[in-house]
């Protein structure tokens, strides 16, 4: 340890050379490609909505999150209350038809990359309740990552799972769900105009707040 | 809870008033049960709400049955409250499957029996409600609209002819049926 500290002091007065250097090197620098690094960095910091749909909801944003189990030591402690900006949702509980379009609305405005988990049996394929008031699996109306098995799951599952997803984003960083799904060109814009150029009314609309605040 | 034979002076002052409104009487489930022609479901209502000594003053639920194979089909049930004396009393109209004509949003014929909106202000929503599920329609209602189920829901799913719904999932046992 000690010798250690000799040698960094050393390599910041610009003292190391030659094999003595280069073993510093080795110890210290880790040699990655951005793609990996940027990879690790997104599965590390993941910030999930809090959102809530059954039962599930108990054990996953509540109970993983407080002390007990934890999700801060996955770096994902930080739960967003708005879709824009979360990166994940996870959907905790049976979806019924009327929610349906909400939890879908929430998706779409989850900016990306974005990732979603279906947490237990009925948000995977509708569970105990085969009736007229449920979707019968999420995957029905909108892309999911993972599906964590369980009615509830353990949250020991759930971070099991949520660890199975950090794995799934390290190793292909191209998550996007468009390109998994092949659904580039599907794109749906708030203001009508392509990308992020507003509409004309939008930047007439913009110009006369301006106006009218005298900025 | 009248007893018997209170139940028995009730129905002969209705009927006194109200010729032929009373199919039958009866008790279940501990409670007095009424059961009427929904032609005259307001009259009914109306005579145990204000009659002198009635004071059915409260509707604490309404709410529909579909005893399927029997005939009557349908049942509205209502069941009222005397908060002074705490009496209950349960009036049912039986409603026959798709009479009168009526035409619901899938083509099918619906029953129709008058609201009581104007009596008991509680039952607009439980109105909406049995009309959301079973597809009764109440005439006279000031809005009869879905109210649980999304608008653009079609069927009446409390009903016991609807199918249950779901999809068959697929274990080992069963994989080569639905696999």
């Amino acid at each position: 340890m000690r010798s250690r500290q000799v040698r960094a002091r050393a390599m910041l007065r610009g003292d190391l050379e030659g094999e003595e250097l280069e073993r510093y090197v080795e110890e210290k620098v880790v040699m990655t490609n951005f793609e990996k690094m940027l990879g690790w960095a997104r599965s590390n910091s993941i910030f999930p909505l809090t959102f809530g749909l059954a039962c599930c909801a108990i054990e996953a944003p509540i109970s993983i999150v407080t002390a007990r189990y934890d999700l801060a030591r996955f770096g994902a402690e930080a739960l967003r209350a708005s879709p824009r900006q979360a990166d994940m949702i996870i959907l905790s509980g049976r979806v019924s038809i009327k929610m349906a379009p909400v939890v879908r609305r929430l998706y779409d405005q989850m900016l990306e990359p974005k990732w979603a988990i279906s947490m237990g049996a009925c948000s995977s394929s509708g569970g105990m309740f085969a009736n007229y008031a449920v979707v019968q699996g999420a995957d029905k109306f909108m892309p999911i990552d993972l599906h964590i098995p369980g009615c509830p799951p353990r949250p020991e599952a759930v971070l099991y799972g949520f660890t199975k997803l950090q794995r799934k984003i390290q190793g292909n960083p191209d998550q996007g769900w468009r390109t998994r799904y092949d659904a580039h060109g599907t794109e749906e814009w708030a203001r009508g105009g392509p990308r992020s150029e507003p509409s004309a009314d939008a930047a007439a609309a913009y110009e006369s707040a301006r106006e009218l605040i005298g900025a | 809870m009248p007893d018997a034979p209170g139940l028995e002076l009730i129905r002969g002052e209705i009927e006194a008033a109200h010729p032929g409104a009373v199919v039958d009487t009866g008790f279940a489930q501990e409670r007095a049960v009424l059961s009427i022609d929904p032609a005259h479901v307001l009259a009914v209502l109306g005579w145990l709400r204000e009659a002198p000594g009635q004071g059915y003053r409260f509707l604490s639920s309404l709410h529909v049955a579909d005893y399927l194979p029997a005939e009557p089909r349908f049942a509205v049930h209502y069941e009222l409250l005397n908060r002074g004396r705490v009496e209950r009393i349960r009036v049912k109209a039986l409603l026959e499957d798709g009479s009168p004509a009526a035409t619901g949003p899938a083509g099918q014929r619906l029953p129709e029996i008058d609201s009581c909106v104007s009596l008991f202000p509680t039952a607009e929503f439980q109105e909406r409600e049995a009309f959301d599920f079973f597809g009764i329609v109440f005439k006279g209602h000031p809005d009869l609209t879905r109210i649980l189920l999304p608008e653009d829901y079609v069927g009446w799913p409390q009903r016991r002819d609807f199918p249950v719904g779901g999809e068959p999932v697929t274990f080992t046992y069963n994989e080569r049926q639905y696999g």
